[in-house]
C-alpha cells in the first residue's frame, strides 16, 4: 500500500510545485540595470519643459521613458550618459523613436529652461530637460533617492551626484536603474525589454 | 683646469635638462551659450619622472585638474587635485570617468570645430616648472571619447 503511495505523492508534490510556478504573477524580465520591481520609491514628477508646460509621467504613456538628473556645468558625467541615451535610441533603430529622454536638471539656480534646451539639442534634438524650483527639485530627487549636493570649488561650485538613469514602460512604471559604466549595447537591452 | 670646467659645464647641462612632455589628443567639450564650465581631455607623457601641478587658458577665468569618482552607490564626485603624477615614458590619459582640466568661469562659448588655448603647468624632477602650450580641439558636445 505504502509503495502505491509513495509515487502518487511525490506526484502531487512536483505537480504543486509546477503550479506554483505558474502562479508567480508574472515572468520577470531579466535586465542588464537594476530591477526596480522591488523600489520603495514612487519615481513621481512634475516639472516644467522649456515651454513652460507642465509634464508628469502620464504625458508620455505609450513610449518608454529615459530619465536622467544631471546639470550642464558638469564637465564629464552628464554629457557621457547623455551621448550614450542618443547612442542608445540610435542601436534600437525604429523602435528607437519609442524612447523619450528626460534631463531632469538638478541645478535649478544656474540651468534655465533655454540652457537646458540648447543643451540637450546638442546631444539629440528628441530630448527633452525638466526643470523645478529648488524645492520642486530636490522633492523630485528624493522620489527617486537621488543624491546631490553643490561643492565648492573656485569661486563657483560643481556638484556631487547620482548617475543612475531611470527607465519607464510604456505603461509609466519604473522599471529599471541604468548604470553609469553599463555599456549601450545593454542599456539597449534593458529598454527593449521594456518595448517588447 | 680648462678641461675639468667644461666637463663640469657639460654635466650640469645635463642635469637641468627639463622634463619633456608631450600631449596627445588635447580636446575640449563644447559648451551652449550661457555654460560656463567645461572639461578638456588629453594624453600626457614624460621623458623623465615629473608632475602636473596646473594649467591656465585665456578663455577661462579659472582652471583646475579635477578628478571625477564613483562610488559604489553610483555617486559622482568631483574634487580639484593639487598634481598628478607623470612617470617617465609613461602616457598618462585625462579622460572621461578619470582626470580633467576644468574650465570654469569661461569667457565665450566652445564651439565645436574650433581651437582654444591651453598652457600646461608641469613641475620636473627638480622642481622647476615649465610651460607647455597645447592647442585644444573643440568636440561636439556629445563626443564620447
Amino acid at each position: 500500500m505504502n509503495d502505491l503511495h509513495f509515487p502518487t505523492r511525490r506526484t502531487l508534490l512536483l505537480g504543486g510545485l509546477a503550479l506554483l510556478a505558474g502562479c508567480d504573477h508574472q515572468p520577470r524580465a531579466s535586465f542588464k540595470g537594476v530591477d526596480l520591481a522591488d523600489a520603495t520609491y514612487s519615481g513621481a514628477f512634475r516639472l516644467q519643459d522649456p515651454q513652460g508646460h507642465e509634464r508628469t509621467i502620464a504625458d508620455y504613456r505609450g513610449r518608454v521613458v529615459l530619465l536622467h538628473f544631471g546639470f550642464t556645468q558638469c564637465p564629464d558625467a552628464c554629457p557621457t550618459a547623455l551621448a550614450r541615451a542618443a547612442q542608445m535610441r540610435h542601436l534600437l533603430g525604429k523602435d528607437g523613436e519609442l524612447v523619450q529622454v528626460l534631463f531632469v536638471t538638478l541645478d535649478p539656480e544656474r540651468d534655465t529652461p533655454q540652457m537646458l534646451k540648447e543643451y540637450t539639442a546638442a546631444f539629440d534634438p528628441s530630448f527633452i530637460p525638466l526643470w523645478g524650483d529648488p524645492q520642486t527639485t530636490k522633492a523630485t530627487a528624493d522620489n527617486f533617492k537621488v543624491f546631490y549636493r553643490k561643492v565648492p570649488t573656485g569661486s563657483s561650485y560643481t556638484m556631487d551626484h547620482s548617475l543612475l538613469s531611470y527607465a519607464f514602460d510604456p505603461r509609466g512604471h519604473l522599471r529599471v536603474a541604468l548604470r553609469h559604466n553599463m555599456a549601450a549595447e545593454d542599456c539597449a537591452h534593458d529598454l527593449r525589454q521594456l518595448l517588447a | 683646469m680648462h678641461r675639468c670646467l667644461i666637463a663640469l659645464t657639460a654635466l650640469l647641462i645635463a642635469a637641468s635638462v627639463h622634463a619633456e612632455v608631450t600631449v596627445q589628443d588635447p580636446w575640449v567639450r563644447a559648451t551652449v551659450p550661457g555654460q560656463k564650465t567645461s572639461g578638456a581631455f588629453l594624453q600626457l607623457t614624460s621623458s623623465t619622472d615629473a608632475t602636473l601641478v596646473g594649467a591656465r587658458s585665456p578663455v577661462a577665468g579659472i582652471v583646475e585638474i579635477h578628478e571625477m569618482a564613483m562610488d559604489d552607490n553610483m555617486t559622482m564626485r568631483m574634487r580639484a587635485v593639487k598634481a598628478i603624477p607623470l612617470p617617465a615614458g609613461q602616457a598618462v590619459a585625462l579622460k572621461p570617468g578619470g582626470y580633467h582640466v576644468m574650465l570654469m568661469d569661461l569667457k565665450e562659448t566652445m564651439q565645436a570645430g574650433k581651437t582654444v588655448k591651453l598652457t600646461l603647468v608641469v613641475k620636473d624632477g627638480k622642481g622647476e616648472l615649465e610651460d607647455v602650450d597645447v592647442e585644444v580641439q573643440v568636440k561636439p558636445l556629445g563626443s564620447k571619447l
